[in-house]
């Protein structure tokens, strides 16, 4: 394998690595949303805008 | 509405598990090695990373956003949805395309699946090490165990239905997890299948690239087999020359929406299963980081380098296409390696749990629509859909002599009307519904900053960048398929016209069944 061929491999596989492994650790540490009670703004009457 | 008695995810990594199933299939560890070894290797992840960025990730996040915004509205199916966000009735009949699409790829998909399950079988049992090397033999298996030989050939009798027993047995599990629900069936069963999956794909790439080099041929590293799908050019190419070729940009698209199952309505339906205000931001990026990773970095790592250290060169510059390569040179390379039963049936049967957790996903818009458009039970929507279903699949292995009935509704719904309802969802995201709407509706409960571009993307650059595409790979391929339909074979049944017809009879049904829908939809909006 080329050095440019290393290159791209080391980058394409830690960019996915590094991007799923960020994503899994904030959905982790991210408490879920509970279930809100909605203020009269969030409410969509489905009135054409 | 009353009180909301529709089925929700349990946990936020249920829903994100069960779209990274569904979007992880054979694909991700058979297609996307072949595809990037055929079209240059390194320089392939250039359009495969355009294409993630332009289309997949931007469709992706919108396709979670509409379906969340359906689903906080009443309606887990695409027509439903559609409905809903076009304001008309019509919209009904072109969200049917959401439903169609999965139930019919479905059809054909369960019998790859029972072919990964017999492997994984047949190498368990000890069964696929008494072929030995012998490429042929290996071959000739194959084309027996799949019936490609003569339509009809696995109805003989014999060990030639073997396959109809793992597609029985593929076709009950996948029917009775359905028959479970979203909660109890497909998310507990991703929730283990998924980690499970990505752990036997890990001891099978440590295997591999642990390889020593062939001992009859010193050059056949693992190193050097890497080259193959690494390094940014092959011999003789240049990186402009494999840029300049617009078959490599519709083979990376192409890769890209069939790996994160975007335009196929599912991640629309599984959507619809959130709450109004979980997230969808970081859920989305989370299922197509997790997609990709099994993509790029375990297919990317397994299949050519371990072809290329037993099998040579030969193998990996002209690569097989995804059956060639599954089924029979990887059993090749299997059967060659030491414990290769072991890693035999641990690739199989991540293929296998791959395959299913996909399978499972494309039942569901089904039986949304059956249950939201007929008004009945679980157990009523899952009967009629088995019967539909399980015809399909008996059509497909039927017909398999060359694999005619199966190709035909490969590229009719995972090809042509992929295309078709990933910019029609496109268009209407950005459109219809609006993008500053759009955007809101994706940005309400998001735990992660969307990128500044994303309006702009999802506005101009990924409609237009998609009608280019599809207008593109029509005009290479639409005549040529007309032609198959309209010219029957001279040695046999006319399977490629059968199957465009079986997709018209499903159609149709589906349309009587949007049809009652929109007749109950009218009454629960009339004023009363």
């Amino acid at each position: 394998m080329t050095t440019a061929g290393w290159i791209i491999m080391v980058l394409a596989c830690g960019g996915f690595t590094g991007l799923l492994l960020w994503c899994v650790r904030k959905v982790v540490v991210t408490p879920e949303a509970p279930e809100h009670l909605h203020s009269q703004i969030d409410i969509d009457t489905h009135d054409e805008k | 509405m009353g009180g909301d008695k529709r089925e929700h995810w349990g946990t936020r990594i249920g829903a994100i598990l069960a779209v990274t199933g569904s979007a992880v299939g054979l694909g991700n560890f058979l297609r996307f090695p072949g595809q990037a070894a055929k079209y240059g290797g390194g320089a392939f992840l250039i359009p495969y990373l355009v294409a993630f960025l332009v289309v997949g990730l931007p469709m992706a996040w919108a396709e979670w956003a509409l379906g969340r915004y359906g689903g906080a509205r009443g309606h887990n199916s695409s027509p439903g949805i559609f409905r809903t966000l076009l304001g008309s009735r019509k919209g009904a009949y072109v969200g049917l395309l959401g439903t169609l699409m999965p139930v019919m790829i479905y059809m054909y998909y369960v019998s790859v699946e029972a072919w990964c399950l017999a492997y994984a079988w047949d190498y368990l049992t000890g069964h696929f090490a008494r072929l030995g090397s012998d490429l042929a033999a290996i071959e000739n298996h194959f084309m027996g165990f799949v019936g490609a030989g003569g339509n009809g050939a696995l109805f003989g009798g014999g060990p030639a239905g073997r396959m109809l027993v793992f597609l029985g047995i593929c076709f009950v599990a996948n029917t009775f997890l359905i028959y479970r629900g979203v909660n109890r069936g497909i998310e507990r069963f991703c929730n283990s299948a998924i980690p499970l999956l990505i752990v036997c794909a890990l001891i099978v790439l440590a295997r591999v690239l642990t390889l020593p080099p062939h001992p009859a041929h010193p050059d056949q590293t693992v190193a050097n087999g890497l080259g193959y799908m690494w390094n940014p050019v092959k011999p003789g190419q240049t990186l402009w020359g494999v840029l300049a070729n617009p078959e490599v940009w519709l083979a990376a698209t192409g890769q890209i929406f069939f790996s994160l199952s975007v335009g196929f309505g599912l991640i629309l339906t599984y959507a619809s299963y959130l709450r109004p205000d979980d997230d969808v931001a970081l859920s989305g990026l989370t299922a197509c980081a997790g997609n990709e990773f099994c993509e790029v970095v375990l297919g990317g790592m397994i299949a050519v380098p371990a072809a290329f250290v037993f099998l040579g060169p030969t193998v990996v510059q002209n690569p097989p296409g995804t059956f060639g390569m599954g089924f029979v040179t990887l059993p090749n390379v299997f059967n060659q390696m030491p414990f290769g039963s072991l890693f035999g049936f641990l690739f199989f049967f991540l293929l296998f749990l791959a395959a299913i957790t996909s399978s499972l996903s494309m039942l569901q818009p089904s039986i949304a629509l059956l249950e939201e458009g007929l008004k009945i039970g679980r157990k009523a929507s899952v009967s009629i859909l088995a019967v539909i279903a399980g015809a399909g699949c008996l059509f497909v292995a039927y017909f398999s002599k060359g694999f005619t009935a199966l190709d035909t509704l490969d590229f009719w719904m995972a090809n042509f009307f992929i295309f078709i309802f990933a910019t029609f969802q496109s268009i209407v995201f950005a459109w219809v519904l609006g993008i500053e709407r759009g955007m809101a509706e994706l940005r309400r409960g998001a735990e992660i900053r969307l990128p500044r571009g994303l309006p702009f993307m999802l506005k101009y650059v990924s409609p237009v960048y998609l009608l280019a595409i599809f207008g593109l790979w029509a005009w290479r391929n639409l005549p040529e398929r007309w032609r198959a339909i309209a010219t029957p074979p001279a040695d046999g049944p006319p399977v490629a016209l059968f199957s465009v017809l079986l997709i018209l009879a499903v159609g149709a049904f589906f349309a009587g069944v949007v049809h009652r829908a929109n007749k109950s939809w009218d009454k629960e909006e009339e004023p009363s």
